[in-house]
């Protein structure tokens, strides 16, 4: 009786420990973050003097900095191409894979074991790989780089083989053929049935990649520097990039420029905070 | 799907996909390996076959092989501590204690931002808010910026990974922690097996599925290290934090040598293909079923 009275204190202090260690790691994960949320409404002057007194400032705080940074990173421009190019990327691979997968757990046949192999197969190719004949091939002989539509095509290019792969497993054990089947009997069409009767049963996978796909767009830099060099297409951080060179010392401003390009995702993440762990955690144990 | 129109159903449903497919990555890949075989520099109509000189280039360019030597340390450092961190954070989070979830979504949201705002959050913290600290504190630790010194510029990059990459991990552990069964744990302690044995012997062979993925993630990740690379340090100072991803980058888009900068970019793949298939096979070696 008395040693499981001992064994509770223990675990006791063995939590609170765990605990405290747990907030001290956390604060030192957020203070990054702190940091770019204090300083971003600061001078310059300020910043330097102490980047961490948000009290005795000689200039007091203000939203300056976002406004200049605004302007600056033509940020309404750069959030509005990002917004395109991911929405039309997301939806166009999402479409296309579930479609392919479909095909391909359908249609037991050469094509589609082969095509199936070189997906699974070329997952571990890593982007750097393939950038300089991208490149080479599209810039060179096509000539097509520059336009948003020629990213939104490489973007769907490049995360066809995972979603296929995820797509495909979902397909091979949650659709039963049996629905399809009765379908068909009732005088549906290929396309009809999988419209109405298919996709709608994919909308867990669906939401999956929907998220991992979407945030490997927005944030995505390499691609879209070697597609995109016109400054009026310039996705968000592309801008940042290019907005970082030119105002690097202006601490202030470049803290406010981060800010805004964070901001948009962080509140994206507040409301859909449990979709997306979700979403990644489903992605990546598969 | 029936077999009548097999023709129309594989253009309707196949073919837009595998196109982008195809012309996005197999058909550069193929054309890839060629470009190695080639003079081009980027801009010329001609390309000039040159056979195996671009892989003599790549011998001869000491600079590769200095990042490439860098980029195995910087992967050993965050692999072991991304690992190693996560999994003890994972463990604290599922003891059951309150707040677990907020934990959780707190550590991941470094994942949420893109690398290059990343390393320049970060490049603010080591340029003024660490040596900040070092004025006011005396430290010598903190008194010159990180960034100005190759050795603490190399680490500067890790601890910067190492934060960027655990919440990721975190995640895929809690799950892992989430599917021990509990019948399994009971059982252990009524046979009297004290924290560490527990962990040694049943926690860890049971966690391998979780550990597989989570180093295959890390080490491939870390291998092609380029967006914080870039913003944080550019590779200063003098070129010494340059990793070998982005080393390939100013080989071919800089110093306009498209065939060595392929060449360069094909090995680095193979060296990550064989290491990555490697770890798999091992780790999948030691998983079990409870």
């Amino acid at each position: 009786m008395n040693q499981t009275v001992v064994g509770g204190t223990k675990r006791k202090v063995a939590n609170a420990l765990a605990m405290a260690g747990l907030i001290i790691i956390f604060i030192a994960y957020m203070f990054p973050f702190l940091m770019v949320v204090i300083n971003s409404l600061k001078q310059k002057r300020d910043i330097i003097k102490s980047p961490f007194s948000w009290l005795y400032t000689i200039k007091g705080l203000s939203f300056d900095n976002f406004i200049k940074a605004f302007t600056q990173m033509d940020f309404l421009n750069a959030f509005k191409n990002s917004l395109i190019v991911t929405v039309s990327a997301t939806v166009l691979v999402t479409l296309l894979a579930a479609m392919l997968a479909y095909y391909i757990v359908r249609h037991n046949n050469g094509i589609s074991k082969l095509t199936f192999a070189l997906m699974v197969a070329s997952m571990i190719i890593p982007f750097q790989a393939i950038m300089i004949p991208l490149v080479s091939i599209y810039g060179g002989t096509l000539n097509i780089l520059n336009h948003r539509l020629t990213l939104i095509f490489m973007h769907t290019g490049f995360s066809m083989a995972m979603s296929v792969f995820m797509f495909h497993g979902f397909i091979k054990g949650n659709v039963p053929i049996a629905l399809e089947e009765a379908a068909y009997i009732d005088g549906c069409t290929h396309s009809q049935t999988f419209f109405k009767i298919v996709l709608p049963l994919l909308k867990p996978i669906i939401s999956t990649m929907v998220i991992l796909n979407s945030l490997a767009f927005w944030n995505d830099f390499l691609l879209p520097s070697l597609v995109l060099t016109d400054k009026e297409l310039l996705t968000l951080p592309l801008s940042t990039y290019s907005f970082y060179g030119t105002y690097s010392a202006d601490y202030g401003t470049i803290m406010a420029g981060l800010l805004l390009c964070v901001i948009p995702i962080l509140v994206l993440y507040v409301i859909l905070q449990k979709q997306i762990i979700g979403g990644v955690v489903a992605g990546a144990v598969k | 799907m029936r077999n009548k129109n097999g023709g129309k159903d594989f253009c309707m449903f196949a073919l837009p996909g595998m196109f982008c497919f195809f012309a996005v990555v197999i058909i550069p890949f193929i054309y890839g390996v060629y470009l190695t075989l080639t003079d081009w520099n980027g801009v010329a109509k001609v390309k000039n076959f040159v056979g195996f000189e671009n892989f003599g280039g790549v011998m001869k360019d000491s600079q590769f092989w200095t990042s490439l030597l860098l980029t195995f340390k910087y992967v050993i450092f965050v692999v072991i501590i991304v690992n190693v961190l996560a999994f003890a954070i994972a463990y604290l989070l599922t003891r059951g204690m309150k707040g677990q979830n907020f934990f959780r979504a707190g550590f991941f949201t470094p994942n949420l931002i893109g690398g290059i705002v990343l390393g320049y959050i970060w490049q603010f913290v080591f340029s003024r808010v660490f040596v900040s600290i070092g004025e006011s504190t005396g430290w010598k630790l903190f008194e010159v910026s990180w960034l100005s010194d190759p050795t603490n510029a190399f680490v500067a990059l890790v601890v910067v990974s190492v934060w960027q990459l655990s919440g990721y991990m975190i995640l895929i552990y809690v799950a892992g922690f989430m599917g021990l069964s509990e019948d399994v744990m009971e059982a252990a302690s009524i046979d009297g097996a004290s924290g560490w044995v527990k962990l040694k012997s049943i926690i860890m062979p049971l966690m391998m599925s979780s550990v597989t993925i989570c180093l295959f993630l890390t080490l491939s990740r870390a291998f092609m290290v380029y967006d914080v690379n870039l913003s944080l340090t550019a590779g200063a100072p003098y070129g010494t934090t340059e990793m070998a991803a982005m080393h390939v980058y100013e080989k071919a888009f800089t110093s306009r040598q498209f065939g060595v900068g392929q060449a360069e970019a094909l090995i680095l793949f193979i060296i990550v293909a064989v290491i990555s298939g490697v770890q798999v096979y091992m780790t999948k070696k030691q998983e079990v079923e409870a």
